[in-house]
């Protein structure tokens, strides 16, 4: 049977105190809950649990060499993104490198090399949505490639660098304190 | 009579200013969509008779005209009676009897048992002429807009790897990471959780990328159209959270969606706990694919990249994820070089769509000023009304209900003594903030290190129109 009370929220100033209401009485009526649904296996949380983050958690095995990189480039990137990664307007393709130290100024040029906070978004971001024409069709060995490929022509790592789990997540990028939390409101006009 | 305005199709120039490529394109690339659209429309009032006064509605006209001709040229035997293909979107095209009281109509649920809209209605989103068809935007047409819901096949839309066709029965949601007893759900499964509906607006960011600095296109579609409002309905996601027993230390989830981008974003927990829900419904009926079929993240309040469509799966975990989308995407640069992140909330905003750009006034007297205002802090408290430039404002009467983080509907009656006019609104939400000009929001952001240009999220500046001795609206914004 189920006793645990639910109260739908009304916005987050009601919704605090339907939260304290449904805890509390959680708490009163012990652990039970609706049980739907049905436990995902590790294998099935796996398949999608594909995110990477700043601190290196969620890198998978594999690695690749920015030599390797140059020819996955090539022949999966290239075409959207320039040869030299100066972007393709008329593909859609951002620009990737450049632009350092241009950021709030009139020239102000995002891309990877300038603006990107944590390497981890790049290899998150290939992997689940490039190439735009395949995507999430690339192996982790060619994302570490082309990976160390761009970080490379971003002057972040060397020439001879590899990337893998543990190299990638210390790759310190050029933007990284470049961010704030949003402070609004931020014009003080109050009745 | 007055004779209605030509679309005037000249655009301010850009030279001059030293915009960043990326802002250039995407304002460029609004400019020719809302071209495309003006010029689609004065190609049609060229050959119509009813050029005359506000609404000009040349497919209504034109259409009964060809209709009318097509059914005489049909009765003398000239023309055999077939339906014409050229219907609007979601319309059909029907024959049109000389009199209906004459004539059976058309047979009942004839139409599958799924209605459509009038052949003589033709508003349709616009698209933003991004490169791929599959990472655009398409924006409401708020001008013809009447209350405060968006029919369905008008919400704005974003994508970025195009719509996704999924099957519901073999979609599922998982949830999992810092939590005690991770969960597979299908969408079977979330529709026995006691549900919830509300009525709640989403508003893109990037609306109003355009007039940061100054006025530059047209129509209230162009400038305001990536907001609408639905009713959603769905489970709350703090069930769903009670169900797998979120683990002391958890802080952010991550929301992640089934389609080609498999589009990401961090949440703030506190959020997911508040009123966060899993929507499967929307103004009554399953979710538009385009909205996010079969479930979507609804996050009311909170910018409209964040309310992850195509839902498949929520991450539980101590720090943000730093996705492309709250990094690279959706972050304001300002003045002093840094880059705001995680700016959530959609702030106190209004506009009047009614009279609004391009519109034409037929000439002096009574007009009923109308239009939208909305908050992601909450309910509307008050909007108020200038027609003298924000010399004198006054308070608008609000359409009832009036619900937390959704449109609200504003009037406002106006004698036009046929003097040049400047008109304006703003909005007072509940928590006391009004909504400011875009000088102050200026001031205070800086414009992306920029004197002429600004960032491009977040602008919920006071937006104007002026009113033309001869009746023409234009857009005025930064005039107050």
């Amino acid at each position: 049977m189920i006793k645990k009370l639910t109260v739908p929220s009304r916005g987050a100033t009601v919704a605090a105190g339907a939260l304290v209401v449904t805890l509390s009485f959680a708490a009163v009526a012990g652990a039970e809950t609706f049980g739907f649904g049905t436990t995902p296996t590790e294998q099935e949380i796996a398949a999608v649990d594909i995110d990477v983050m700043p601190d290196g958690r969620g890198y998978p095995e594999g690695s690749g060499t920015v030599a390797q990189g140059k020819e996955v480039y090539a022949s999966k990137c290239a075409a959207c993104h320039g040869e030299n990664m100066e972007g393709v307007k008329e593909a859609g393709g951002a620009a990737l490198i450049g632009g350092r130290g241009s950021i709030g100024t009139p020239k102000t040029k995002k891309t990877v090399e300038s603006y990107w906070p944590y390497a981890s978004t790049l290899f998150d971001y290939v992997k689940r949505a490039m190439p735009f024409n395949e995507p999430g069709s690339m192996s982790n060995d060619e994302i570490y490639a082309v990976s160390a490929y761009i970080l490379h022509k971003a002057k972040i790592i060397d020439a001879n660098a590899t990337m893998n789990a543990e190299t990638m997540g210390k790759v310190e990028m050029p933007n990284k304190d470049g961010f704030i939390p949003d402070p609004r409101p931020d014009v003080f006009n109050y009745r | 009579m007055t004779k209605a305005k030509n679309p005037d199709l000249t655009y301010p120039d850009l030279s001059n200013y030293e915009i960043p490529e990326d802002k250039l394109a995407q304002i460029e690339g609004m400019r020719d969509a809302e071209k495309r659209a003006l010029m689609a429309r004065k190609a049609e009032l060229e050959e119509c008779e009813c050029r005359e006064g506000m609404f000009p509605n040349p497919m209504a006209s034109r259409r009964s005209f060809f209709a009318g001709a097509a059914a005489a040229a049909a009765a003398a035997g000239s023309l055999p009676m077939v339906a014409r293909a050229a219907a609007p979107p979601g319309a059909k095209e029907f024959e049109v009897p000389s009199d209906p009281t004459k004539v059976q109509g058309r047979l009942t649920n004839d139409d599958g048992g799924y209605g459509s809209r009038s052949q003589f209605e033709d508003e349709v989103r616009w698209r933003f002429p991004t490169k791929t068809k599959e990472s655009s935007w398409t924006m409401t047409p708020l001008a013809a807009g009447m209350g405060m819901i968006t029919p369905s096949g008008l919400h704005f839309e974003r994508h970025h790897g195009g719509i996704p066709t999924i099957n519901p029965a073999s979609h599922s949601l998982i949830v999992h990471g810092m939590c005690d007893k991770p969960k597979k759900y299908s969408v079977a499964d979330l529709k026995r959780f006691p549900s919830d509906s509300r009525i709640n607006f989403i508003e893109c960011s990037g609306n109003g990328l355009t007039e940061f600095k100054a006025p530059y296109l047209k129509t209230v579609q162009g400038t305001h159209g990536l907001t609408s409002t639905s009713e959603w309905t769905g489970v709350p996601l703090s069930t769903i959270l009670d169900e797998v027993g979120v683990k002391p230390g958890a802080a952010w989830i991550l929301a992640e969606g089934a389609d080609a981008a498999v589009m990401t974003r961090s949440v703030p927990i506190d959020k997911a706990w508040s009123d966060a829900m899993i929507a499967y419904g929307q103004n009554g009926e399953a979710l538009r694919p385009e909205q996010g079929y079969p479930i979507r993240l609804m996050l009311p309040g909170y910018e409209g990249n964040t309310h992850i469509k195509w839902l498949r799966r929520l991450e539980i975990s101590d720090k943000p994820f730093q996705t492309r989308e709250e990094t690279s995407k959706y972050t304001d640069v300002v003045k002093d070089g840094k880059a705001r992140q995680f700016s959530f909330t959609m702030e106190a905003k209004s506009v009047i769509t009614f009279p609004s750009g391009e519109m034409k006034l037929p000439g002096p007297g009574f007009y009923e000023i109308t239009g939208l205002a909305w908050s992601g802090r909450g309910r509307v408290k008050d909007v108020e009304v200038s027609t003298d430039g924000g010399k004198t404002w006054h308070l608008a009467s609000l359409q009832g209900p009036i619900l937390p983080i959704c449109h609200t509907r504003f009037r406002f009656p106006w004698m036009w003594d046929g003097n040049p006019a400047l008109i304006a609104s703003r909005c007072i939400d509940e928590t006391g903030y009004m909504q400011p000009t875009i000088a102050s929001i200026n001031e205070v952001r800086g414009v992306n290190g920029h004197p002429k240009f600004a960032s491009i999220y977040h602008l919920n500046g006071i937006m104007a129109w002026a009113i033309g001795a001869d009746g023409s609206v234009v857009n005025a914004v930064h005039k107050v």
